[in-house]
């Protein structure tokens, strides 16, 4: 009996927080805010150390990743003679799937860790309830340009990881493994759709940003203001943040590119 | 001062996301909006498809002309229906062509090669092309042959 009512708290509890982050998500949003001026100014400062910081990480793992795809890809294609494929495989791969996920990943691990832990100490030192005293909401203040700046940075990176994994790729195929450099853009461009690759993958790093920045702020606004709260918050998100991003994307590849 | 610089690389960030997908629009799919390019639909029944699938090429003397649009099973004939776009300014495909699944290469995709007929009327929206050949199937040859020459053998 004992163990049923603990099990039936901890439903309670895991409905509830989800409630809470609803809740968190729709008056961080939806709140307009007093001056656009003063919105704008924060967003800006936020979509610089959310983005442009996590810029460096983004660039060099695509590259590489673009490098070593299209470095296996020949390998295994050049057994077929039909190694002019290697754009082919290197851009469908990087704007459907490794694009868009390997971003969010680095994504949550980079900036969302840091979200959290900010807004962790912001609430352990008292930063937020004093906001609050002083008649200034946080969910507007505080909450809100971090999770716009999420939906604004993420695509980008994305976007920005697919076009160096790409370059990537070209250098390898044809400046290295010497592969016609016409065939290897034509038959790429022959099969790449811009409404349906491109666009799809933006689609999906969007839907990526959505999940990762909310666990992010969520879990910095809910965590235990401890130094030890602090650091489980940081953790949970990378760890919910990451899991999510891999079985959001299993549900979008099959809704965008599954044939049923 | 540090202001500004923030808000000079937050700008030359955004700048670079649009630079990036003007890069993979123009020079990755080639602006390839197949979808939204002006077209009109003609329909095949082939016996046996083969490898070939949705958004594969259809070309006319090795030109691309359209792309596969889908591909159904016609349950009263038991054959492949295939529903292909052909470009709009390719407006003359006579109603006697002939519709053959292709490979490119020995490994490439299937495509479908339309022979041109000798007739003075052209298909339009919804009409289907009768004559079809089907894919070649490796096995189907192979079996084929197997047979031919055991029978040849046995005479």
């Amino acid at each position: 009996m004992k163990n049923l009512t603990k099990v039936g708290a901890s439903v309670f509890d895991w409905l509830e927080s989800i409630g809470r982050a609803g809740l968190l998500l729709f008056q961080s949003v939806f709140h307009r805010p007093k001056s656009l001026v003063g919105a704008l100014a924060l967003l800006n400062k936020q979509i610089y150390s959310v983005g442009v910081l996590s810029l460096v990480i983004v660039v060099v793992s695509g590259l590489f990743i673009g490098m070593v795809l299209s470095l296996q890809g020949y390998s295994i294609l050049v057994k077929f003679s039909s190694e002019q494929s290697v754009g082919q495989l290197v851009a469908l791969t990087l704007l459907r799937e490794l694009g868009p996920v390997v971003t969010a990943l680095l994504f949550a691990g980079r900036a969302c860790s840091a979200l959290t832990a900010e807004i962790g100490l912001m609430k352990a030192t008292e930063q937020l309830s004093s906001l609050e005293m002083m008649g200034v909401d946080p969910y507007r203040r505080v909450i809100a340009p971090r999770f716009i700046a999420g939906l604004i940075c993420l695509p980008i990176l994305s976007i920005v990881f697919s076009m160096v994994g790409i370059m990537g790729g070209e250098f390898v195929a044809v400046d290295w493994l010497g592969i016609h450099d016409g065939s290897f853009w034509s038959l790429m461009q022959q099969s790449v759709i811009f409404s349906n690759d491109v666009l799809n993958g933006v689609i999906k790093s969007f839907c990526f940003a959505i999940a990762v920045t909310w666990i992010a702020v969520y879990q910095g606004y809910e965590c235990v203001p401890t130094s030890e709260g602090i650091g489980k918050a940081t953790t949970t998100t990378v760890v919910l943040g990451s899991l999510s991003v891999l079985a959001l994307d299993f549900v979008l590849t099959a809704a965008m590119f599954g044939d049923f | 001062m540090r202001n500004k610089q923030v808000e000079l690389l937050v700008g030359a960030f955004v700048v670079l996301g649009c630079a990036a997908l003007a890069y993979l629009a123009i020079q990755v799919s080639g602006l390839a909006f197949s979808d939204k390019k002006a077209s009109y639909q003609i329909v095949a029944r082939f016996d046996d498809i083969g490898g070939l699938t949705q958004r594969a090429k259809v070309s006319v003397a090795g030109v691309t002309v359209g792309s596969v649009e889908s591909i159904s099973l016609d349950k009263e004939l038991y054959m492949a229906l295939v529903t292909m776009n052909i470009d709009k300014d390719v407006d003359n495909l006579p109603t006697d062509s002939a519709a053959a699944i292709l490979t490119s290469g020995l490994l490439g995709e299937k495509y479908i090669g339309i022979s041109i007929g000798a007739e003075d009327t052209y298909l339009t929206e919804g009409e289907e092309i009768y004559d079809t050949q089907s894919a070649l199937v490796l096995e189907n040859l192979i079996s084929q042959f197997l047979f031919n020459s055991t029978s040849g053998d046995s005479k």
